[in-house]
């Protein structure tokens, strides 16, 4: 017992912790990436951004074990479908709220998420489902200090990677420029020719294609069951109140800066692994009110 | 004269005198019981949605919160009931004023993610902590005697007293609501940059408001704890927050008598879907209601988008609504009632 209540954790430890902070950190960046820009266009809290989470994850499991499609395969065709599915919902539910109140998103994701997940709950039960680290990517490398997953290696790139082609798209091309003009005056931009009913369409697709691209990465890593978007979801919406949804970098560095801190408290005081995120949540806010990159309206 | 004028008070009157035949009429008196307090529950939520147009997605933790603080007194430190209910609900009133002091730092749909987020916490701290028992939750609580006189132990007796704290607590909403108190609270509802404009501190304002409906949801997971006799995870969950949205919303955000009737939807649902899936099930003979008690998360979901998309003033609402055209009709005064949506952003978000 005394080896694990050393009072300097060994280096080792300290850096699969730190790692699999970063694995996590990647999660909450893609997903609170996904809500800021559909909250940018939409003026829609996506609460179902956990559920469309978990619908990635259990589709891919679901593509092994019915229709013997792999992994690579699920890696692209579940956020195709899971957008299809987006823009579906879009465009028969949330295309009636936009003129009211934002808090009526909220609670008509909410009512969607509670369909989503409770269908899946309803065939596959609570417990989890085990999905296997494809084939390439299994085994660790050794670095010399540590051993390093290569699993969770290719999940920080590719995270890394996905994050920073959005970030390219919107905040560096013309499409990008329409999607920022859009979401700074939707009647403006339409006026000018472009379909802005589309592009939120569009916009949606992507946001939750992208929480579905993260489900997919997080099937070998967490295990698969239709509850599994319900607690991260809440984890996201503390992130992005602590970065502000006003920069698409900024929702990123928080997702990935927070990873990070929760994995170094499983190090140090692994009691308050699940709550740290809200503990820096109460100081950012009693600090800094508009959230680190938002600007208070 | 407003016919509802009319009707409102006789409608009361009637609902007390079921509640108080209720137990000689064959209802089981605990669920009758467990209904008060989500009705009460759902009441003192309406106070900050409806009524101060805040949307909070924490109050589970009041609910939650308070069940284990007053089931802790009274089991662990051997408090009476009147105690208990009392820590409770000072309970409920001290976590309130804490969410309350950061979420109003934040308007809109921050507030509501704020009070999420710290309800979240509480629940991974009660998941923790040794107190509340775990997975387990924390059971044999006793009921003990009221006063030292009253033995809430006897069903009959526990309906009496919980009616009369329910009731007591119900008029304290409708007073609080009718005060010049709840005057403001409308107006920063509607407009706040006004309120904001006419000298009213509007932070402070919304903090009394909901310091005061986390009280009284508070009161409500007290004396569900002490009906009960026990308090246990879900009630700090989130999906508790998602349901008292969903009781208020079914019965009509902004009206006196929706959360009660929405809460007795909801309450009803939850508890009797099996039983409609069953009878479903053999009406049709198609086999697939049976599993309906299962997917009452489903049930749930399906009303909440229904009420979004189409039924947003909810049942009271609609009757409220109804009778008021009827008026008009009747006498073609043209009134501005309760027939806007009930959420309005107000102004500046």
């Amino acid at each position: 017992m005394d080896l694990f209540n050393l009072p300097n954790p060994p280096l080792s430890a300290l850096l699969s912790q730190l790692l699999l902070g970063l694995v996590n950190g990647s999660f909450y960046a893609i997903l609170s990436l996904g809500l800021a820009v559909i909250f940018g266009l939409l003026n829609v809290i996506n609460f179902a951004h956990g559920a469309m989470f978990m619908v990635g994850a259990v589709l891919t499991w679901m593509g092994l074990a019915y229709f013997n499609a792999g992994y690579w395969a699920m890696l692209v065709l579940a956020p195709a479908i899971v957008g299809l599915f987006g823009m579906l919902t879009e465009r028969l539910l949330l295309r009636w709220i936009y003129k009211l109140d934002h808090l009526y998103g909220l609670l008509l994701t909410l009512g969607f998420t509670l369909l989503v997940e409770g269908a899946f709950r309803s065939v596959y039960g609570v417990s989890g489902l085990t999905y296997d680290t494809p084939d390439a990517l299994s085994g660790a490398t050794d670095l010399g200090f540590m051993f390093l997953p290569n699993y969770r290696a290719w999940v920080v790139v590719v995270s890394l990677g996905i994050c920073f082609v959005t970030w390219f798209l919107i905040e560096r091309t013309r499409l990008g420029a329409y999607l920022r003009a859009g979401t700074e005056n939707p009647r403006l931009v339409e006026a000018f020719g472009v379909n802005v009913p589309l592009m939120i369409t569009l916009t949606y697709g992507f946001g939750v294609a992208l929480a579905a691209f993260a489900g997919v990465l997080a099937a070998p890593v967490i295990q698969v069951s239709p509850l599994m978007g319900q607690n991260l979801i809440i984890v996201v919406f503390a992130i992005v109140v602590i970065g502000g949804m006003g920069s698409i970098m900024g929702a990123i560095l928080t997702g990935l800066a927070l990873g990070v801190i929760e994995g170094l408290t499983k190090v140090v005081y692994p009691e308050a692994s699940s709550t740290v995120v809200f503990v820096v949540m109460v100081i950012v806010l009693l600090i800094r009110p508009a959230g680190l990159f938002g600007t208070q309206k | 004269m407003n016919p509802m004028k009319q009707i409102t008070p006789i409608a009361y009157r009637l609902l007390l005198v079921v509640l108080i035949a209720a137990p000689f009429l064959g209802a089981y008196p605990v669920f009758v019981m467990k209904l008060m307090c989500f009705a009460l529950f759902a009441s003192a939520f309406n106070l900050l949605l409806g009524y101060t147009g805040l949307l909070s997605f924490g109050h589970a933790a009041f609910l939650g919160g308070s069940a284990y603080v007053a089931g802790h007194a009274m089991k662990v430190w051997g408090l009476t009931p009147e105690l208990g209910l009392l820590a409770g609900t000072l309970a409920g009133a001290l976590l309130g004023w804490i969410f309350g002091l950061l979420a109003i730092r934040r308007q809109g749909i921050y507030f509501a993610m704020i009070t999420l987020a710290l309800a979240q916490m509480l629940f991974f701290i009660a998941l923790r902590a040794p107190f509340t028992g775990g997975e387990d939750g924390l059971q044999g609580v006793p009921r003990g005697k009221l006063f030292g006189v009253i033995d809430l132990r006897n069903d009959l007796a526990m309906y009496y007293v919980l009616l009369v704290i329910v009731l007591a607590a119900f008029l304290l909403i409708a007073r609080t609501i009718r005060s010049p108190f709840g005057q403001v609270l409308k107006g920063i509802k509607e407009n706040e940059p006004r309120a904001l404009s006419l000298g009213y501190d509007v932070a402070r304002y919304k903090l009394l408001a909901f310091v005061i409906s986390a009280a009284l949801s508070g009161l409500a997971g007290s004396l569900k704890t002490l009906v009960l006799g026990f308090a246990t995870l879900s009630d700090v969950h989130w999906s508790a927050s998602g349901q008292v949205i969903l009781m208020t919303l079914v019965g009509g955000l902004g009206t006196l008598s929706g959360p009660l009737v929405g809460a007795s939807v909801v309450v009803v649902i939850e508890n009797k879907i099996g039983e409609v899936g069953q009878l479903l099930a053999g009406l049709t003979g198609i086999e697939w209601p049976h599993s309906l008690g299962e997917s009452v998360t489903m049930v749930m979901g399906a009303l909440f988008v229904i009420c979004v998309l189409a039924f947003r003033r909810g049942i009271m609402g609609e009757v409220i609504d109804f009778a008021q055209k009827r008026r008009q009709g009747r006498w073609g005064v043209s009134q501005n009632g309760s027939n806007q949506p009930a959420i309005r952003s107000g102004g500046v978000r």
